[in-house]
């Protein structure tokens, strides 16, 4: 076996038991990215040099005993989470050359836990988008199908998972950005409850949704980094001071009466393909086979997630991008002579179109005459849509459903139709309008080879549920084994 | 059209968007499209509903009145695109 191919629990046995060093192991992972990623384009920026001395470190560490489960693997970041002296750009133009002068709470977290850092991921620029098509830097290629897009907006972070290009990565979820893509590309990804994981650090695209978790080549993994980057944060306002479990400890649990929630409305949704649908049936009889109980419930509001969003999450995008102005960091336009000229060029520039089009969404809807009609109006469903998942959790633990409706689409089908695009992300959104933790788990392969994901959604603060489930899961099929041939 | 091409240029101008005549147009029939299929929200009756802005019931945070040391002025100017004597250059603003 090569030593990129380990999962971070295997690559920890082995760094304990002194049978190979971090330099070794954080060797083969830059190998594995100077071999390959030409094809699939996952990474931004490779910190080659900064991951070996990071390494060298570790294995001093090591050497003296001292090891904690992170210290010396190799994981690679999402390239909107801030990263001392590691250029962070947001995959724009506008933060091209953009050095963060300090880490993001949950890169200090990593640090402090001994993680090597390897690279930054390509994403959507601002994190806009679900095909990692609207990246002003490069593409990313689903490594099961070069042809097809690897989800998004993470999508270089589950790319680089799939692909054996870290141990593992993080990334961001605003309406799905980290379920969906590791839908697409086979692994598994968290959306940890809105307030668990410190957003200090992270560049905003919508401050109320947004959320950094884990992706990685499985449960035991996931809930490794999970545990590693969660919790309270005095720099987030928002982060909620309360104790993260252990989540590692829980994934032996048995099933024995866990309550599964199925939405009725789900099989309805627009666009669901037969054999994403199938799969997800068939996880629920491996559910129940396990010990789970599947009750109904429903989610009335389902439809109206969409809408919701794409008024809410622009909006908060349009105010939170008014501070990339040319004055204060990343690029400005350096010809035109008058403030209100440079700005207006600086910000045409440098934003790509999907995000000029999430701006100009935003600012109108928040606009004079037009506020209650839509950002109120939307505010007030998703107290709706909260309330539907607070009643289901009232008979059910956790619910399932497919992540995306489809396995990942070919490379520019759906590039010139923003709506249809944004539709996609119909199973996903509500988790971060209700602010609950969601997982995608791999359970299934279409006719083509492509993998598919299952999404369990738990009550807020529930992570432990979604692994012990996912976990139980896991280890009863073998999707999780199976690797892209590249 | 919900949305109209006068609409496309002013909302840009706010958001301070320059775009050109083919943008204009593309956008308008694009932004059109997405708010008329927001609008099916008005299929909800949403009287007497409080609107959530924040999904996590959270009071204020506050933090103890105690000193801290920042990253200093020197770092934060690093990233400027242009600086003078420790501040940030901008363009002339007044004539």
């Amino acid at each position: 076996m090569k030593l990129y191919e380990l999962t971070i629990y295997e690559a920890h046995g082995l760094l304990k038991r002194k049978e190979i060093s971090s330099q070794e192991l954080t060797g083969s992972v830059l190998d594995r990215i100077a071999a390959i990623d030409e094809k699939i384009g996952a990474f931004i920026t490779v910190a080659g040099e900064s991951a070996i001395r990071e390494a060298k470190l570790a294995d001093k560490a090591i050497a003296k005993g001292d090891i904690q489960t992170l210290t010396g693997i190799p994981v690679a970041v999402k390239d909107l989470i801030c990263t001392k002296g590691i250029r962070t750009t947001c995959a724009s133009k506008i933060l091209e050359n953009f050095i963060p002068p300090y880490d993001a709470t949950v890169i200090s977290r990593l640090k402090q836990a001994g993680a090597v850092i390897v690279g930054k991921l390509n994403m959507d620029e601002f994190a806009m988008g679900s095909s990692t098509e609207n990246s002003g830097v490069r593409l990313t290629h689903n490594p099961w199908d070069l042809t097809r897009i690897p989800g998004g907006s993470s999508g270089g972070s589950a790319a680089a998972v799939a692909a054996d290009m870290c141990l593992g990565a993080l990334g961001s979820d605003t309406g799905g950005s980290i379920r969906q893509p590791a839908s697409h590309c086979g692994v598994v990804g968290l959306k940890p409850t809105y307030g668990r994981v410190s957003r200090f650090g992270l560049v905003a695209f919508a401050s109320s949704l947004d959320q950094i978790g884990p992706l990685a080549k499985d449960v035991t993994d996931c809930a490794i980094l999970a545990g590693a980057v969660s919790g309270y944060d005095p720099s987030d306002s928002t982060s909620v001071p309360r104790d993260v479990p252990d989540y590692s400890s829980f994934l032996t649990e048995g099933m024995e009466g866990v309550k599964i929630g199925i939405p009725k409305e789900y099989d309805s949704a627009q666009g669901l393909d037969p054999e994403v649908s199938s799969a997800v049936m068939n996880a629920r009889k491996v559910m129940e086979k396990l010990g789970g109980k599947c009750v109904e419930v429903s989610l009335p509001n389902t439809a109206y997630a969409v809408p919701v969003y794409y008024v809410i999450a622009p909006s908060e995008a349009s105010s939170n991008l008014a501070r990339f102005d040319g004055v204060k960091y990343g690029f400005r336009d350096k010809d035109r002579k008058n403030l209100m000229d440079m700005y207006r060029s600086t910000r045409s520039k440098g934003f790509g179109p999907e995000v000029k089009r999430r701006i100009i969404i935003g600012t109108y809807c928040l606009s004079a005459g037009y506020y209650d009609a839509y950002y109120k109006k939307a505010s007030q469903v998703r107290t709706l849509i909260m309330e539907d998942f607070s009643k289901a959790f009232e008979i059910c633990d956790l619910i399932l459903s497919p992540v995306a409706p489809t396995p990942a689409f070919k490379i520019g089908e759906k590039s010139d139709d923003p709506l249809t695009m944004y539709l996609s992300d119909i199973f996903t959104l509500s988790a971060n309008l209700a602010g609950i933790p969601g997982m995608s788990v791999p359970c299934g392969f279409s006719s083509g080879g492509l993998p598919i994901g299952l999404q369990l959604m738990g009550k807020h603060f529930s992570e432990e549920t979604l692994f012990k489930a996912a976990y139980n899961f896991e280890q009863a099929t073998d999707f999780h084994k199976r690797k892209p041939g590249i | 059209m919900k949305i109209t091409r006068d609409d496309i240029i002013h909302t840009a101008n706010l958001a301070r968007l320059e775009m050109d005549e083919d943008s204009i147009r593309k956008f308008a029939v694009q932004i059109d499209d997405i708010l008329r299929y927001v609008e099916t929200l008005n299929n909800v009756n949403t009287e007497g509903v409080q609107p959530t802005s924040h999904a996590i019931f959270l009071t204020n945070a506050f933090r103890n009145d105690v000193e801290k040391q920042d990253l200093g002025r020197d770092v934060l100017l690093e990233n400027a695109p242009e600086k003078e004597n420790g501040n940030f250059m901008v363009p002339k603003v007044v004539g």
